[in-house]
């Protein structure tokens, strides 16, 4: 596996369906499935260009029928196939909650490890496009909660590409989450088929005085804050998850012993999300090195609003990223 | 339909496994000899039997709670069950899957399932891989006349209907969802009234009658192996035992009469007075065939007994296939 960097421009969503072009030339046992993935190339247009040139067996349009679309991905990937399966918005996931936490996830752990499940789920994620309650949620906490499952949230058009060539090819069930507001930011991508392995995080923004862990939209929102941050003699190093579940838990570690300050950042809503997990584990392992308790931003206790002055507020920013960290950096300098 | 004497010893065979393995599995769990839950398949052999004798073995079957009968006449390994059954690690699971989830992917029985509904998507997945490849394999998906009030069940009957997946729908009609009468949660009498709502042509047998569910299960495999897409069928059937268990704990959710009538219509006694009558095997001839099942049923509770548990520390592998990410 090779982490590429040419420099050519693509968008994130461009890079999402160049790795399905690329990945479904290569292994013939790769196929894609979902509502409106085939004819119309997926709602935001991923899968563009697949049933043209693969036809229709490969890239199939499905009913609006969650269940069985995971169950379709299930029984074909313990028969041998490769498959991907979309799930429009994330918030459906729920809708399917019963084939991938109940059998996906742990098909291969009841049958005494008698199959592989090479399934690979994909879906769009996250607010940000006034879509309300029901197609806005960040919901990978509770993905990551399931033993059997893992999870890709990718924040870069590089990323998007490399990380779904190496869900298509692992041989457990993923679910790889696209970012609804990241679709239309470019990068640099490289053209061939590359892949980036899954759990590997990435340190995104090197720096000595906190850390900021984030994954997803809120990477691009940390950076900005970490550049506000520099301008005020604060250097943050920011370290993009990337992969959820497996969690590289050792990157943020070992920035943690160097930084001795830490802030988790999410979209999903901060009450038992990825941060709580995050923080309980720093402290298991570096609590001596930290100066200050690990901070924890994420959206707040209630549903997504649909009112973009609702929304905005909602959602984390690099104002309220920026003062989180500020409030865990200046700890050390308060009175003992 | 012309039907040999070989098949009516086929599907005599494959009833009484299931008939006795079940029994012996059901003494060992009123004995406290085996964990968990138990939904024994007992009264329903005709189905199971009758569907698996039409099928090759590389045939997938997608099963369900009430799923050992699948798989022993799918040809699955007594003793390699009874262990799984009894949670040992010579089991088919290695003792981590148990009842619900025993399965024999070699046999391509895509396993028992503990959500109701649940194993109707992942058959409809398995049919779908065969239309992928383009060969004639054929997927059948066995449930209950519950599962058809589940969304998933709907959902994988309309898709496997819709894509014209090489599929078979074969509804077991026990007359029971758990321990409500099938009555007061459908609003028809027979469950194959759905099958037109999905454009698949349904046909009706007795559930009870081993040849009459071969002759409809070779017609619609047949039909699913020609690329004419899923068919439906309804078998009424009955359980002898509970939902779950032997005894009746609880309420009396049946009347004796009721369950009497049906044992009256006991498909392997059925099956082997027409064998009698026809000259196919004498009275002696089936009772050796019993002796020797019950030989090698008796063989596999000495497997599961003598077996042992896990190891602890096979408790954390095949959560994930390593490689890759893990």
């Amino acid at each position: 596996m090779t982490d590429s960097t040419e420099p050519r421009e693509l968008t994130y969503l461009g890079a999402v369906n160049e790795a399905l072009h690329q990945i479904m030339a290569e292994d013939p046992d790769v196929f894609c499935a979902g509502e409106d993935v085939g004819a119309n190339g997926g709602v935001f247009g991923s899968f563009g260009g697949l049933q043209a040139k693969y036809g229709e067996l490969r890239s199939v349009d499905t009913p609006i029928s969650e269940q069985a679309i995971i169950g379709l991905g299930i029984g074909a990937a313990v028969s041998g196939l490769r498959p991907v399966v979309d799930l429009m918005f994330m918030d459906f996931i729920l809708v399917a909650m019963d084939q991938i936490a109940n059998q996906a996830a742990k098909l291969k752990y009841m049958f005494g490890g008698k199959t592989s499940l090479p399934l690979t789920i994909t879906t769009n994620g996250g607010a940000g496009l006034s879509a309300a309650a029901q197609h806005s949620q960040s919901l990978e906490a509770m993905l990551c909660h399931v033993p059997g499952l893992t999870v890709v949230m990718p924040s870069t058009p590089h990323d998007a590409k490399g990380l779904l060539v190496s869900s298509i090819r692992e041989d457990n069930p993923v679910i790889y989450v696209k970012h609804k507001r990241l679709f239309g930011d470019k990068g640099p991508c490289a053209e061939e088929l590359f892949s980036i392995p899954l759990g590997v995080a990435k340190i995104t923004r090197p720096g000595n005085d906190v850390t900021i862990v984030t994954y997803g939209r809120m990477v691009g929102e940390s950076m900005k804050a970490a550049k506000i941050l520099e301008s005020e003699g604060i250097d943050a190093e920011v370290i993009d998850l990337r992969t959820l579940q497996p969690m590289d838990v050792d990157t943020v570690i070992a920035s943690v012993k160097k930084t001795n300050h830490c802030v988790v950042v999410h979209e999903a809503v901060r009450f038992a999300g990825l941060g709580a997990e995050i923080s309980s584990q720093i402290q298991e392992a570096a609590f001596d090195y930290l100066d200050a308790p690990v901070g924890r931003i994420g959206a707040p206790f209630s549903p997504v609003p649909f009112s973009p002055a609702l929304e905005a507020h909602y959602v984390p920013d690099k104002k309220r990223i920026a003062e989180g960290v500020r409030a865990a950096v200046e700890r050390t300098s308060l009175p003992a | 339909m012309e039907i040999s004497n070989e098949v009516l010893k086929d599907l005599h065979v494959r009833m009484l496994r299931i008939r006795l393995f079940e029994e012996a599995a059901g003494k060992l769990f009123e004995n406290s000899e085996m964990p968990g839950f138990i939904h024994l398949y007992v009264g329903q052999e005709a189905v199971a039997a009758g569907v698996c004798a039409t099928l090759r073995e590389d045939d997938q079957i997608g099963s369900t709670h009430r799923g050992h009968g699948h798989l022993v006449a799918k040809g699955g390994d007594l003793s390699k069950m009874m262990a799984e059954l009894m949670g040992k690690a010579t089991g088919y699971c290695n003792g981590k899957g148990g009842s619900m989830h025993i399965c024999d992917l070699e046999l391509n029985m895509l396993g028992a399932n503990g959500i109701v509904g649940a194993g109707a998507p992942i058959a409809v997945g398995a049919a779908f891989a065969n239309k992928y490849r383009g060969n004639d394999t054929v997927a059948v998906v066995f449930f209950g006349d519950g599962a058809t009030n589940i969304g998933a069940f709907h959902e994988a009957a309309n898709m496997a209907a819709a894509l014209k997946l090489p599929a078979v729908f074969v509804c077991e009609n026990n007359e029971y969802g758990e321990y409500t009468p099938r009555h007061k949660t459908m609003a028809i009498d027979d469950v194959v009234d759905r099958a037109a709502g999905y454009g698949m042509p349904g046909v009706m047998v007795d559930g009870m009658d081993a040849v009459a569910v071969y002759e409809a299960s070779a017609q619609a495999v047949q039909r699913a192996r020609a690329g004419h897409g899923p068919s439906f069928i309804e078998a009424k059937t009955y359980r002898y035992y509970n939902h779950h268990g032997v005894q009746i704990m609880g309420f009396k959710y049946r009347t004796d009469e009721e369950l009497e009538q049906w044992k009256q219509r006991d498909a392997i006694d059925a099956l082997e007075a027409r064998m009698q009558a026809g000259g196919v095997s004498s009275r002696s001839e089936l009772d050796a065939v019993r002796a020797e099942i019950q030989a090698s049923v008796d063989e596999a509770v000495a497997f599961g007994k003598d077996s042992p548990y896990p190891e602890l520390d096979t408790m954390l592998t095949d959560v994930y296939t390593l490689g890759g990410a893990r």
